[in-house]
């Protein structure tokens, strides 16, 4: 049995990332600077690099969270599918109900039930469901994210009532249950046990047919083992912006680092 | 303090004053302790026991209309209270809410500054002060000399949004940035994001800052004694004319007292107790209301 | 098992610039006026305070008759006035500042953790007791009460000046007032007290136990040098409590028009700026009101003094 999450409509196309000479700013500081990237549709890139070199900014420039940070500036073009997501006169809020995002601690919404859970996005976006229509995209999006069998029996206890790699599973599920195009991911298994974060590997790789993800992650075997590209962004020191070094296919960059400064990052952490 | 006697012999003992000194410090603040408590407590008794004689039925179903002397009753003073109250709650909750959703929310600058300052600043405005302002008010727009339920209201507002607002900013401040961002992640405008899940989170904290509000006004009599006024009969309609309260009722049982005084005292007191027993049932309410959330 | 998403519910059109967003904006522009109105009618309102009363209270200031009292001037008025509100308020605090400090060392260094988290809610019981309780409970029970050891006191001694004069009969003098006053203050100042005491760092605490101190010692190196400005900051808001403190002390105290006296235990008090308006304003009419509403300044002027002196004095332990 398979259960195929996606919308007929979005063309592979319609997934595809292009970053062009992005810059990130906060206030006067300059955390990212210059970065260029195409990210594969319906494929897992993962970015890595050392804490403070832009890699999680610029994956919330992408659906544009950075706007939440006061004071946060992204310069640049980013586009999805085509349309610029950066321009002014996009609305944010259409940007993030295709650019999905699960974040490293799971927050599932405590006053909601897990069901509430999963269906909030479509209400927080304001569109209404038939109650059939609503227990089909409950049973849908909890098969995709690997968590229908554990609460198929409890699904209006309390979403916090959940074990942590249940919790993020659950906000997995919340997070495709708009049908976004793309799916970011920060450090998303960073507050799991092992086991936990072995669960949601798996469906990483199962989302990846219908989605194109982005996961940022400190764990270099994690980035090997889910993604299919990979970019380094690396800090050159404290003040200093971000930059993307190296981004080439995972398996190419972590058994021939062109960059010697990815050479490096790569052999201190497994050495 | 038995350990301080209580010490091994090998070790050094403490010098008698400093012992002497302890034990005094210790018995002056249990002292001290008990001198706070003691009006309290009779306080208490002489409210129940004077206040018994005239808890009866009459007390409850009649008014005080063509009353001189003995019998009558509060119903007009409790009916008062209550509708006061309930507009004053009414016109609080939602905007002393709204307020600090703004300041939590929205707020930068000089607006949220300003909005601050003030509701620092009316936090100990006197009571009398808010009556005060609600009769200047009422003046300006309707002429001088109105008095009405709704202006008594309108008076307690002044002084229950500061501590509505006070309360719930620090509950919506409670709400992690965690679930506001997992909101807009998914696609919700601001406002969705606020409607569903902020406010739904803080919610018991906002009842609870209500409630606190609610105990703030409640025994309130100053400013209900200028603006609302007081009258020995029935008043249901909140914009119509003078509307006795409880407080302002035993204020006024005391003193327009005629020659049978007892009976004024006695009917004073009863409305004292009554008074109390609301206070403290809404603050028993508050109180387990927030217990209740902890948990 | 193949379903698609799009078989279940007819979405929006899947373009960043969706036709969905200016109703969305629409929405998002009219919350966000409706947060800022609420925001702007609290500041008109409480703002406004300062306003009216100036306005309303104008015509008094330049008044020389028709004033409360037959008073010549809003000042000649005001000024005795004033005077018993601080001179009472006061005595209420040199009262309240031992016992309030006293009830929060007890509950915070004394009582066994239980027994002070109910002894703390009775204690806050106290804070919830309508004024015009305390006012009923001051003038028919504490004050006859009160009348034989003022009578004592005068006659031992009067040679003090504050004690001076022929004490009063029925014990309604401005020091029963003071004392309801400082009953009412307890509970303010002692849960500031408290909640400051128990956050005195273990390190600190620590620091004085290995030293061999007793409790009583504990308290005088850790806990009283740490609460100094929580203590100083919950006299000033009990200050502003009792500045504006009005029934409690309209049916206490037994007051002599326009009076200035020191004297605590005579028949003839001077009265309370607070006091005197509820006393007056429910018989006003013209020129009266406008002096009881000017008088309304002039109190609201006070405690804002106070109570801005005492958050100045709160913040620099806040930020610590």
């Amino acid at each position: 049995m398979t259960t195929t999450i996606i919308s007929e409509r979005t063309s592979i196309a319609a997934q595809r990332i292009e970053i062009a000479d992005v810059s990130a700013y906060y206030g006067s500081f300059t955390a990212l600077s210059g970065v260029s990237m195409t990210i594969e549709p319906r494929a897992v890139t993962a970015f890595i690099g050392p804490s403070g070199c832009g890699k999680s900014t610029m994956l919330r420039a992408i659906n544009r969270m950075h706007e939440t940070i006061p004071g946060a500036r992204v310069e640049g073009s980013i586009t999805l599918g085509g349309e610029s997501v950066l321009d002014r006169r996009v609305d944010p809020v259409a940007v993030r109900s295709r650019v999905g995002m699960v974040f490293q601690r799971p927050n599932p919404f405590p006053t909601m039930s897990i069901r509430d859970n999963v269906l909030v996005g479509v209400r927080l976006q304001g569109r209404r469901l038939s109650r059939s229509d609503a227990d089909d995209l409950v049973e849908m999006s909890l098969r995709a994210a690997n968590l229908w069998e554990p609460v198929k029996a409890i699904l209006s206890k309390p979403g916090g009532s959940l074990s942590g790699g249940q919790q993020q599973r659950l906000c997995i599920a919340r997070a495709i249950a708009v049908k976004p195009d793309v799916l970011l991911m920060d450090e998303p298994c960073s507050a799991l046990d092992p086991i936990s974060t072995a669960a949601i590997e798996e469906l990483i790789a199962n989302l990846r047919r219908d989605y194109t993800v982005v996961i940022v992650t400190h764990n270099m075997g994690q980035a090997q083992r889910v993604s299919d590209a990979t970019a380094f962004f690396t800090v050159d020191g404290a003040g200093q912006p971000g930059r993307l070094v190296e981004y080439r296919d995972t398996t190419t960059m972590f058994s021939r680092p062109v960059d010697p400064r990815t050479a490096d990052y790569l052999a201190g952490r497994f050495g | 303090m038995s350990h301080i006697s209580a010490r091994p012999a090998s070790l050094p003992p403490i010098s008698l004053p400093r012992r002497v000194t302890a034990h005094v410090a210790h018995l002056l603040i249990l002292g001290l302790f008990l001198i706070a408590l003691a009006p309290l407590a009779s306080l208490v008794v002489t409210v129940v026991s004077r206040g018994w004689s005239r808890l009866d039925p009459t007390f409850f179903t009649s008014s005080m209309r063509g009353v001189v002397g003995a019998g009558g009753g509060a119903l007009h003073a409790i009916v008062g209270t209550l509708l006061i109250t309930l507009a004053a709650v009414v016109i609080s909750a939602p905007i002393g809410i709204a307020a600090a959703v703004y300041l939590v929310e929205y707020g930068r600058g000089a607006l949220a500054r300003a909005l601050t300052f003030l509701v620092d600043v009316m936090t100990g405005i006197p009571s009398i002060v808010a009556g005060l302002f609600a009769y200047a008010v009422l003046s300006a727009l309707l002429g001088p000399g109105a008095r009405s339920g709704l202006a008594g209201a309108l008076a307690l507002s002044v002084l229950m949004v500061p501590v509505v607002v006070r309360s719930s900013e620090e509950m919506l401040r409670l709400v992690p940035s965690d679930l506001r961002e997992a909101a807009l992640a998914l696609g919700s405008p601001v406002y969705r994001t606020i409607l569903r899940v902020v406010l739904p989170t803080a919610a018991p904290g906002l009842v609870s800052g209500v409630m606190l509000g609610m105990c703030r006004i409640v025994g309130e009599t100053a400013p209900l004694l200028l603006v609302a006024g007081f009258t020995d009969s029935m008043n249901y309609d909140l914009a119509d004319g003078r509307m006795a309260t409880l407080p302002v009722f035993i204020y006024s049982q005391w003193q327009n007292a005629g020659r049978d005084h007892v009976a004024y005292e006695n009917r004073a007191w009863t409305a004292a107790l009554v008074l109390i027993a609301m206070v403290f049932a809404m603050n028993l309410a508050a109180r387990l209301w927030s217990s209740r959330k902890v948990r | 098992m193949t379903i698609a998403f799009s078989d279940m519910t007819a979405s929006p059109t899947r373009t960043l610039g969706s036709s969905g967003r200016r109703v969305s904006r629409f929405f998002e522009t009219g919350s966000r006026g409706v947060a800022v109105a609420a925001g702007g009618v609290v500041i008109l309102a409480l703002g406004g305070v300062t306003v009216f009363l100036t306005v309303q209270g104008w015509p008094a200031w330049t008044a020389a008759s028709g004033l409360p009292q037959n008073a010549s001037s809003l000042w000649a008025l005001a000024g005795p006035l004033a005077f018993g509100s601080v001179w009472a308020s006061a005595i209420a605090l040199v009262l309240t500042a031992p016992i309030s400090v006293g009830v929060a060392l007890f509950l915070s260094e004394y009582a066994p953790r239980r027994v002070a988290r109910v002894l703390g809610s009775v204690v806050d019981v106290l804070a919830a007791v309508p004024s015009v309780v305390f006012g009923l409970w001051g003038l028919m029970v504490l004050a006859p009460m009160l009348a034989g050891p003022y009578a004592w006191l005068s006659a031992k001694m009067g040679w003090f000046p504050l004690f001076s004069g022929q004490s009063s009969a029925t014990g309604r003098t401005i020091l029963t007032a003071a004392i309801v006053l400082s009953i009412m203050m307890t509970p303010i100042m002692a849960s500031v007290c408290r909640e400051a005491f128990t956050q005195t760092p273990q390190a600190l605490r620590e620091a004085a136990i290995a030293l061999g101190s007793t409790p009583w010692e504990v308290i005088r190196l850790a806990v009283l040098p740490y609460g100094r400005s929580a203590m100083i900051s919950g006299c000033m808001l009990a200050l502003g409590r009792a500045l504006g403190e009005t029934m409690a002390v309209a049916m206490v105290l037994s007051a002599t028009p326009g009076l200035v006296s020191l004297q605590v235990l005579t028949s003839s008090n001077p009265n309370t700026t607070a006091a005197f308006i509820a006393q007056n304003f429910p018989e006003a009419h013209g020129m009266q009101v406008s002096a009881l509403i000017a008088l309304g300044l002039v109190l609201f002027a006070i405690t804002f003094v106070v109570n801005a002196v005492a958050r100045r004095v709160a913040r620099p332990r806040k930020e610590a």
